[in-house]
């Protein structure tokens, strides 16, 4: 779950530096370009300013690595598939695009605070206010979401070791009935926390 | 000042609470009994969270029933389990929720909230996600969210069931100092030696009220 949460690393570059709506709407720009960047060459160019951009920030390699490595199996098979359908060049172009764009994505994350980046939606959600949604509530929701991920896998974790330990590691039913109520279960506490915690005032 | 008058309590066929009856002035207050015997319920009904079937719970004079938003800015809530009480992602950021909601300026959360990490030693790890905390660690976040709130009376339930023994006795060190009114429900009988007073409910009532040792003692022949 590092790839949710818990991917901020500090440091004082003019990334980290940067408004997080800044750079979210540089990473728009950044991958409606990638669109149109149709050679590889062009590609290539973009390769070389990413992997700049990640020597700017200086988050070290193991970071960066992470960031793509969820396309590991992805990226191959992409680009086999598109070797068969189309050719070299459009391979490359389309390999690339896609692992440049979760690349300079990741970029964002590991340079913007979670707090940041919820606060920045915060202010992008205000209009909202308008239809009648409050913009404080569709943030909580979104925090909330991210803390109930590392939550929920816990759970899941140790009601898989249950399983093991009884010795029931295939059934399906003994792993979703246990784990759909300790979500439920986790949900109400969440309620009740939030509740104690002045939410509803 | 908490006041429970002739509370009952029904949760569907069971009777949780029948009859209970105390005014709550000390500085430290604990509730003791089995599983089961209502006293999660009770520390519930003094925020609001639960609300009884019949009877009242006051705080300060104010009715659970009417002003519990009110009372809730008063009373801060510690839960047994720290992960259902933290419910933002990072450590900072969970601290300034409370705060946040209840319109303080900016800069004034700012400084708050280092403030309280600060105090009680989270302060490094203020950016980190919350589930990278130790489950003692954890706790104190709990802790450190409400006291940021600054609350005149702070309810715990079972605040030290998952922890190990340092950070019980960590727990138990901070419980101590705190300068508000405190109400700990617990197993942890070591927690209440210095306390004011401890409640023994047993199937829903309360059957000791006394000092810990003559409490504990009431509670350990009971279970014998």
């Amino acid at each position: 779950m590092r790839h949710l949460t818990g991917v901020y690393v500090p440091g004082d570059s003019v990334l980290h530096r940067m408004p997080a709506g800044a750079k979210l709407l540089g990473l728009l720009a950044a991958g409606t370009a990638l669109l149109l960047l149709g050679s590889p060459v062009a590609l290539a160019v973009a390769a070389v300013a990413v992997a700049a951009l990640y020597a700017v920030a200086g988050v070290g390699a193991a970071a960066a690595w992470a960031q793509i490595r969820p396309l590991r199996w992805f990226a191959p098979l992409l680009f086999a598939f598109q070797l068969v359908v189309a050719d070299l060049s459009g391979a490359v172009t389309v390999t690339l695009r896609v692992v440049l764009a979760v690349a300079l994505a990741g970029l964002v994350t590991l340079t913007t605070r979670t707090t940041v980046m919820l606060a920045c939606l915060e202010r992008a959600l205000a209009p909202a206010r308008y239809v009648g949604l409050d913009p404080f509530r569709l943030s909580l929701l979104l925090s909330l979401t991210l803390r109930s991920v590392p939550v929920i896998a816990g759970l899941a974790t140790r009601v898989r070791e249950a399983q093991k330990a009884r010795g029931v590691e295939r059934s399906l039913r003994a792993f979703a009935v246990p784990l759909v109520v300790g979500a439920l279960r986790y949900a109400d506490a969440l309620g009740e926390a939030l509740s104690a915690r002045g939410l509803d005032d | 000042m908490i006041e429970f008058t002739d509370v009952h309590l029904r949760l569907g066929e069971r009777d949780v609470l029948c009859g209970v009856t105390a005014r709550l002035t000390e500085r430290r207050v604990g509730v003791i009994g089995a599983n089961g015997s209502g006293k999660s319920t009770l520390a519930r009904l003094i925020n609001g969270l639960a609300l009884p079937t019949s009877g009242t719970v006051t705080v300060d004079g104010l009715d659970t029933r009417r002003h519990a938003a009110r009372i809730r800015r008063r009373v801060g809530f510690v839960f047994t389990d720290p992960d259902a009480q933290i419910v933002m992602p990072t450590v900072a950021e969970d601290v300034a929720f409370s705060l946040r909601r209840r319109g303080v300026p900016k800069a004034e959360i700012d400084r708050r909230v280092q403030e309280v990490l600060t105090r009680y030693g989270l302060a490094e790890h203020a950016d980190r996600p919350a589930h990278h905390l130790s489950g003692g660690e954890k706790q104190l976040l709990a802790l450190c969210s409400v006291l940021a709130l600054e609350p005149e009376i702070i309810v715990m339930d079972e605040p030290t069931t998952l922890l190990d023994l340092r950070h019980s006795r960590r727990i138990a060190a901070l419980v101590r100092e705190l300068p508000q009114q405190v109400v700990v429900v617990t197993h942890d009988l070591p927690l209440l030696a210095d306390f004011d007073r401890v409640l023994v409910l047993d199937q829903g009532k309360i059957v000791a009220d006394a000092d810990p040792a003559t409490a504990i003692g009431h509670y350990r022949a009971l279970l014998s």
